[in-house]
């Protein structure tokens, strides 16, 4: 702490010069910052999903349907709990640029196969009984100010009824929660009763299923019941591929490209770019001074020294820039509105952060620190 | 009973120096043998390329031998790796430079301040320490300004504040007033000349001004690197 004075008065020798680079600094690290909430927001997306659930979709393609008779035949293996299917409805309520995702099933089955999600016992009777009936996540109800009651119209581009109609009506029986944060932040979604989607859809899309939902007794059966399934149905007609939830989303994910790669990719292209930056404003700083650091030395100031107080002044400058970038992308995202992703500078966004700070002042801080070390007193102070 | 006469502060028996520049090798200084009292004030004398500056930074551990004994105050320096010398040079040393070579961007008192960086005293002591030092050289009232703030003679006592603040035995002067007009030199080297006789401060200055060197008590001259002469003055 005794050298903080002369490290920090060091780093503003230059204001103006200093100043820019912090700016550079700043702005590189507001958008690794975003880049990287992004990154997190993907693969925390699956994070919080259980072990004990698997997801049977067709072997060719998850767009493929599964015929409903699978339903009974994958509930009767040993190690299942509960199975329920799913099928993506893909609807537009008014504004397709706010979107949020539906699925149909049923609903005897969703809180078995999804006991993260909590609701009144009188609601999910209603949904049970309601052949029109949804239910909807609080963070969506509170989005668009749905109430228990209200009649929500679905326009789906995906299915058509039987009379060639796009538009389907659900009716609004229950609000649902997560029964914790982490689901309590992802109840950005709606089900819907499988009974009207079955009966208006043709007769040709009747009885089909997206996926099945599998809940296992036991987490670590996980594997052994994927390859039970997939066993069972191998050669048939409906082939199957069983994985675990968050494989299944992460595989979803990366239908879209690898998201992580890119936002990685688009990082390190930012980081390499403001050490080219800032390693040429250090290099510079510390050359500026050599009589100075010569001077140091003539004061007994060791060849070590020397150079840890230029590699501090490295990581100052990058700390107090990554600090400034980082301090904004938290404001940017958590000033979002609800109808964005959760996006949050995370603990994982900090370290990346941190990690990059301590590496940036190393690269742009260890060539000047070490000429610092190597030079020589008597030809600095003579100019040489 | 015998009066054992006390060993110089500075001993030097046949020092060379050798430079290597390309694939020549040039000798700058050829076996010098100097003592240098405890207390002394000598100046340093030649035409330019004599070696002057080359014994100078020797002397101050700045640079060490080719060959020769080098002893300051008992200690074989010439011996010292570089870490040592820093360290000696840290205890036992005090610069004064032509160009004060202070840090701009730090005030007259944080200048003085940062040979005491490398003690273990904390900030209020640091400061105590380098009040005292400004008062001696006379610049209490200058001791928030920055270098540019201050004419030279007033960053060149400044600089003499921060050689003594650690309370060196030696101090080392290359060309102390060559950036300074004949007043505010003669003012510098009065203040030279007190912290001699009555702080007993060994003083080495190299100075190319004769008028300097009638402060020292002894002028020492070298030509071509080898010592030519030397007087009592």
């Amino acid at each position: 702490m005794k050298y903080f004075q002369l490290i920090w008065t060091a780093l503003f020798r230059k204001k103006l010069r200093t100043l820019f680079t912090l700016l550079s600094l700043s702005a590189a690290f507001l958008l690794i910052g975003l880049l990287q909430a992004v990154t997190s927001l993907f693969a925390g997306s699956v994070d919080f999903l259980g072990a004990d659930r698997l997801i049977v979709q067709a072997r060719t393609s998850f767009t493929q349907s599964l015929p409903m008779r699978m339903l009974p035949q994958i509930e009767m293996l040993p190690g299942i709990s509960r199975v329920n299917h799913s099928q993506f409805f893909g609807g537009q309520f008014q504004d397709s640029r706010q979107p949020f995702p539906q699925f149909v099933v049923n609903p005897q089955r969703l809180f078995d196969t999804y006991p993260e999600w909590v609701i009144d016992k009188d609601q999910r009777a209603n949904f049970i009984s309601t052949q029109d009936g949804a239910i909807v996540g609080r963070l969506l109800a509170e989005r668009f100010g749905w109430k228990v009651g209200d009649i929500v119209p679905l326009n789906s581009f995906i299915w058509l009824k039987a009379d060639g109609s796009r538009v389907w009506e659900w009716r609004v029986v229950g609000i649902f929660d997560g029964k914790n944060q982490e689901w309590k932040d992802r109840t950005q979604l709606m089900y819907l009763n499988y009974g009207q989607f079955e009966e208006a859809r043709p007769l040709r899309a009747k009885g089909l299923a997206g996926v099945f939902v599998v809940r296992l007794k036991h987490p670590e059966d996980s594997q052994r019941v994927s390859d039970m399934i997939d066993a069972k149905f191998e050669n048939s007609v409906d082939e199957t591929k069983t994985q675990n939830e968050q494989e299944f989303q992460l595989g979803f994910i990366k239908q879209f490209g690898d998201i992580g790669f890119m936002m990685n990719l688009i990082s390190a292209a930012v980081i390499f770019t403001i050490l080219i930056l800032t390693g040429y404003t250090m290099s510079q700083a510390v050359r500026e001074r050599i009589p100075e650091l010569a001077v140091l030395k003539c004061l007994g100031f060791t060849d070590n020294l020397v150079l840890w107080l230029v590699l501090a002044e490295a990581l100052l400058l990058c700390a107090i820039g990554a600090g400034i970038g980082m301090g904004l992308s938290t404001m940017l995202t958590t000033a979002l509105p609800a109808e964005f992703p959760p996006l949050r500078t995370d603990g994982r966004v900090w370290l990346f952060a941190a990690t990059t700070v301590v590496g940036l002042a190393l690269a742009v801080g260890l060539p000047p620190a070490l000429r610092a070390k190597r030079l020589k007193i008597v030809d600095a102070l003579a100019g040489r | 009973m015998a009066h054992t006469p006390k060993p110089p502060l500075v001993e030097i028996r046949g020092l060379t120096k050798a430079y290597v520049r390309g694939k020549q090798v040039v000798e700058v200084l050829h076996g010098i043998d100097l003592d240098i009292p405890e207390g002394d004030f000598v100046a340093l004398m030649g035409p330019s390329g004599s070696g002057k500056t080359t014994l100078l930074n020797m002397i101050g551990g700045l640079d060490s031998p080719t060959d020769g004994l080098l002893m300051v105050n008992g200690q074989r320096i010439d011996d010292f790796g570089s870490n040592e010398l820093a360290a000696w040079r840290a205890r036992t040393v005090g610069f004064i430079f032509q160009s004060y070579n202070l840090m701009p961007v730090l005030t007259a008192q944080k200048n003085v301040e940062l040979p005491l960086l490398l003690t273990d005293l904390n900030a209020s002591q640091r400061a105590r320490h380098a009040d005292i030092a400004l008062e001696l050289v006379g610049l209490s009232d200058r001791a928030k300004h920055k270098p540019n703030e201050l004419s030279g003679g007033q960053q060149q006592r400044v600089a003499i504040a921060r050689a003594l603040v650690s309370d060196p035995q030696l101090l080392i002067c290359d060309e102390p007033t060559g950036d300074l007009d004949r007043k505010t030199a003669d003012e510098v080297l009065k203040l030279m000349q007190t912290l001699n006789s009555q702080y007993g401060k060994t003083i080495i200055m190299v100075t190319h001004d004769p008028k300097a060197a009638e402060y020292a008590r002894r002028i020492v001259h070298l030509d071509k690197g080898v010592l030519v002469d030397e007087a009592a003055h």
